[in-house]
């Protein structure tokens, strides 16, 4: 690896993964540029910023052994589980909903952290539970408990859109860590049983009606499905090449709602075209394989959970994201990592990058068992 | 129980766990790139297949096609002097569609344009009805300094429009309401019967009524359009390109409008209707109808009291009078009935003695007085009842409803008026059809003298007045142009000059009108009065006193020169109590004006000083007064009427 010119802890580093996040997020802040009319200011110049402080951290963070995000797994899941209290207690106090907690320089989301905080303890589960009883139900409760407690915190909120967030990646990981597979199809169906029941008694009426408008956004043109139908328009009408950096008009001419966080994609695609949108999913396709890879390749039953679930919840961000701005799910507040402007989806992100960076950085011994 | 368990169910080892594992992953990773090829394949569908589809769609966001209404032909009348402007406008407007907060824009327009109470309730309700983008009239002819008031706020007030256009005027104000009609906002069947985006296009006015709407297609003209850039809040970019409007074009009437304005205005307090003709051509000179609605009040869009005064109002100012009131004709009948005696053979100089009545069986038909021997001519000049019923008791009514007919009575005329009532000739026929019962001798007494079925319009009377006068069978005009000369009336023109000469005596002799002679040195005006009664007459009660609503009718029909007949007229003054009375004088007055401006001009400026005023005046006290009565008097209501007041004068 080293060649004697560069010292070894920066030859080190797995320069092809910064390549690509530095290309994504290249990308993303000329998509920030033109969003805001031309202008570094307000959106473009501080995600940049903002990624190289996330990148440092990712690779301070990568240098951690693996036994030290074993440590922390249960300190750091009840601390986001007690931020999400307090969230909690505030936003009832507020009267409203409230997500958000301000530590200055940026606002933090605890249903972010948490996000992380789950896959962890959920690795950490797996990894302490003897391999003989992953088929019975001592492996299924506490996956169970440690999913349901904070999703009915976040459900409260109400932020139904997290707890599935939470959901996904944990499923996932308890999938590929060996759980029966009856478990899953018989899951999958009764999920298809209870999503009607779920969805008029579990829901709140806005978000009955963003499913509803999601089915048919025509019923309400001027209203939530206008964000639909004018994301569609941003990017059909760009076609293949786009209409050209700083051409958009559906963004700069405000028809796009949330042009620069939500449908930042679709931002993206009036001025980038299908080449643009395909050059997007080639990197995430990149950033993912790469996140499989690392489980596959780890050696550590830990970190292989670990990688997988980061990798899936990663996943689940931009797969929602992509398929709410072309009018395949409903309307999410859920944000495309690297391209988006927002903090604390994109810390979570950056920091699942540098516990996957320091998972392949300590493959750790084969195991026998 | 642990130990049980164990037995029971043997888990998977470490190892098969590892296995489980990596062939898991690599499934979840397949499932993971297969739905980015969804996605993938989605976005190539959408930004390939759609993509037609879709950039029509930003552009339509994008660019916002605003028509600019085209200009109004105007009305003009036989001089070229205008009757119907255009007049440059500021105004504002309401987008619904746009609009985020209702209460709190009409609140701040109301606050920068002193909208009153009946504004804002007006507009609240259209905006309630309004369909999307169909704009909200706020209000119009603002000053320049509201305008600029509101242009400023803009950004504050999305869906407020405000506009530079051109609103219809009419100078001549309510003189012209039944003439002309009036334009207003298309309404939404207007709008659903052909989706002319011009129709919704603020400050745009179609005709509602009367010439206005008969000419639609004339005056319309063709619209200019400006693209811009808008966002989508509304907010103006930039302008992409535009083209001006193409006005419509003109219309020009028979009318002379100052003596059609000096007519309206001659009518006074009245309720009535003047009518003259050019005899010669038929052009329509003056159709006045009084009172009568403003029209420019109409094309501001009239607030729901003014409506409710107009409605209330007994004289009926929304009744076109001279079209579609129908009075029973009374004695202006008398020169027709004997232009059909002299057909029939009757002698001119036969008399009739009349004793103040007439026998008919076992009933006395009454005379006015006590006339002695009566001939053709004296008979006109007095009026006499008496010698009409003998003579047409001879001829009977069959032989009088011909010339009725031949004079245009009982006629319809192909005129671009929307509702015109053409009256009613009887004759046996007649009542066979309708009643189904026989003609009987004292129906052709009453026909004679104009009263019982017989019913005409001032405007029919007034083409009657014409016919007799010229000879020739004039068709009625009011659109200006090259007429086709008139064929002779089938009445020979002795026959014409032996009516004509009593009518001549009726101003000019000893007849019943002597006080409207001309007050000119060399013209005379023929005429013939009639009253015709609105209730029968009871008890020797006649229609000369009690309440307005059942005095007589007051009508009378005249025409000048007498030497060489070239102004047919009528005027029909409803419960005037008699034609001599109440008819007559307007009649001198307006065909004076004809002649000697000044002198009619100083014979209706005395009236009008007795009168408190011109008609606009006298109109928008008694709109002030029926507004503080129907709200009670508060300061606020007294001061916006001194503002509507001062904004008038």
């Amino acid at each position: 690896m080293t060649n004697g010119i560069v010292p070894a802890p920066i030859a080190g580093l797995p320069w092809r993964l910064i390549f690509l996040m530095f290309a994504m997020t290249g990308f993303g802040t000329v998509i920030l540029y033109s969003a805001a009319g031309g202008s570094l200011t307000p959106w473009a110049g501080q995600h940049f910023v903002r990624f190289l402080v996330f990148l440092t951290m990712a690779i301070v963070l990568s240098r951690f052994p693996l036994d030290f995000w074993k440590k922390i797994t249960i300190p750091a899941y009840f601390g986001a589980l007690a931020l999400l209290f307090v969230v909690e207690l505030i936003g009832q106090v507020g009267g409203g909903s409230q997500r958000w907690i301000n530590i200055g320089f940026m606002t933090l989301q605890p249903s972010e952290l948490m996000k992380l905080a789950i896959v962890l303890a959920a690795a950490w589960f797996f990894d302490r539970l003897p391999p003989s009883k992953i088929n019975s139900l001592d492996a299924i409760w506490p996956i169970i408990a440690l999913l349901g407690v904070p999703s009915i915190l976040v459900i409260i909120q109400p932020d139904f859109d997290s707890a599935i967030a939470f959901a996904f990646p944990v499923a996932v990981m308890a999938f590929v860590a060996g759980m029966p597979l009856l478990y899953f199809i018989g899951g999958g169906a009764s999920l298809a049983a209870i999503a009607p029941l779920v969805f008029f008694f579990g829901l709140k009426e806005y978000q009955q009606n963003r499913v509803l408008i999601f089915l048919n956004p025509e019923n309400d043109p001027l209203g939530a499905g206008y964000h639909i139908t004018q994301s569609k328009i941003a990017i059909g009408s760009g076609g293949v090449f786009g209409k050209g950096f700083l051409n958009g008009t559906q963004s700069h001419l405000d028809y796009l709602p949330e042009g620069h966080t939500d449908f930042v994609f679709a931002t993206m695609a009036e001025e980038w075209g299908l080449m643009g949108g395909l050059a997007v999913m080639a990197g995430f396709f990149f950033l993912l394989r790469w996140g499989l890879r690392v489980g596959l390749e780890s050696r550590s039953r830990f970190g292989q959970l670990v990688a997988v679930g980061l990798t899936a919840m990663m996943f689940f961000s931009i797969m929602i994201n992509l398929m709410m701005v072309m009018g395949l799910a409903p309307v999410a507040g859920i944000p495309l990592p690297f391209i988006s402007h927002g903090g604390s989806s994109f810390l979570t992100v950056m920091i699942s990058i540098g516990i996957i960076m320091s998972i392949e950085r300590h493959p750790a011994r084969r195991q026998f068992g | 129980m642990a130990a049980r368990n164990m037995k029971e169910e043997r888990g998977p080892t470490s190892g098969q766990l590892e296995i489980r594992f990596s062939r898991r992953t690599a499934l979840v990773g397949g499932i993971q790139a297969a739905l980015g090829a969804v996605v993938a394949a989605r976005m190539t569908y959408i930004s390939i297949f759609e993509n037609e589809q879709y950039k029509l769609a930003a552009e339509s966001n994008r660019v916002n096609l605003t028509l600019i209404p085209p200009r109004r032909g105007w009305f003009i009348d036989r001089y070229g002097k205008p009757i119907a402007t255009n007049r440059a406008d500021f105004r504002v407007d309401l987008i619904p569609e746009r609009v985020t907060d209702k209460a709190k824009t009409i609140k701040t327009l109301g606050e920068l344009l002193s909208l009153d109470k009946d504004d804002i309730e007006r507009i609240n309700r259209e905006l309630s009805h309004a369909r999307g983008f169909q704009p909200v009239q706020v209000k119009d002819g603002l000053d320049y300094e509201s305008f600029a008031r509101v242009s400023v706020r803009l950004p504050d007030l999305p869906g407020v429009s405000p506009r530079q256009g051109f609103s219809r005027f009419y100078p001549s104000g309510p003189a012209v309401g039944h003439l002309i009609g009036y334009v207003g906002i298309a309404s939404a069947e207007d709008y659903a019967k052909n989706k002319d985006p011009l129709l919704i296009t603020p400050g745009y006015k179609i005709g509602k009524d009367g010439l206005e709407k008969a000419f639609e297609d004339r005056l319309q003209g063709k619209p200019g359009a400006k693209r811009v850039e808008v966002t989508a809040r509304g907010k103006l970019i930039r302008e992409l390109s535009s083209r001006s409007d193409t006005p419509g074009k003109p219309v020009q009437l028979t009318i002379d409008i100052d003596l059609h304005n000096y007519a309206s205005r001659r009518l006074g307090l009245e309720s009535g209707s003047v009518v003259i003709f050019d005899c010669l051509t038929g052009d329509i000179l003056t159709m006045a109808s009084m009172p009568c609605f403003d029209p420019n009040s109409f094309s501001d869009g009239i607030g729901a009291l003014e409506y409710k005064w107009l409605r209330q109002d007994d004289h009926i100012p929304l009744l076109n009078k001279s079209l579609q009131g129908l009075y029973p004709p009374g004695s202006t009948l008398k020169p027709m009935a004997g232009l059909a005696m002299l057909k029939h053979g009757i002698d001119p100089e036969e008399t009739v003695s009349c004793g103040g009545g007439y026998r008919l069986g076992n009933r006395v038909f009454k005379c006015l007085g006590r006339h002695g021997p009566m001939n053709m001519r004296s008979a006109i000049m007095k009026s006499c009842n008496t010698y009409f019923y003998a003579m047409s008791n001879r001829i009977g009514y069959d032989a009088i409803a011909p010339a009725a007919r031949e004079l245009g009575l009982g006629q319809e005329f192909a005129l671009p008026f929307t509702s015109q009532r053409y009256g009613t000739v009887p004759d046996s026929e007649w009542m066979r059809r309708k009643y189904g019962k026989e003609w009987s001798r004292s129906d052709t007494l009453n026909a004679t003298i104009g009263q019982g079925y017989v019913l005409a319009s001032p405007f029919q009377l007034a083409l009657m007045a014409a016919r007799i006068a010229s000879g020739l069978k004039v068709d009625p005009h009011i659109i200006a142009g090259k007429r086709k000369p008139a064929q002779h009336l089938p009445f020979p023109d002795e026959h014409l000059a032996i009516v004509r000469e009593g009518m001549d005596m009726v101003v000019n002799g000893a007849g019943t009108a002597v006080r409207s002679r001309l007050d000119l040195p060399d013209v005379r005006m023929g005429g013939k009065t009639g009253t015709a009664q609105v209730r029968a007459i009871k008890g020797g009660q006649r229609g000369q006193s009690g309440a307005w609503k059942y005095r007589d009718h007051g009508l009378f029909v005249c025409f000048a020169p007498v030497d060489q007949p070239r102004y047919g007229a009528a005027v029909v003054i409803e419960h005037g109590m008699g034609g001599a009375r109440a008819a007559a004088p307007i009649a001198k007055d307006v065909l004076t004006f004809l002649y000697d401006r000044e002198k009619a001009m100083a014979a209706l400026e005395a009236l009008e000083a007795g009168w408190g005023g011109t008609p606009v005046e006298r109109m928008q006290r008694s709109l002030d007064a029926f507004i503080a009565a129907s709200r009670g008097p508060t300061r606020e209501d007294s001061e916006a009427a001194q503002k509507k007041q001062t904004e008038a004068g």
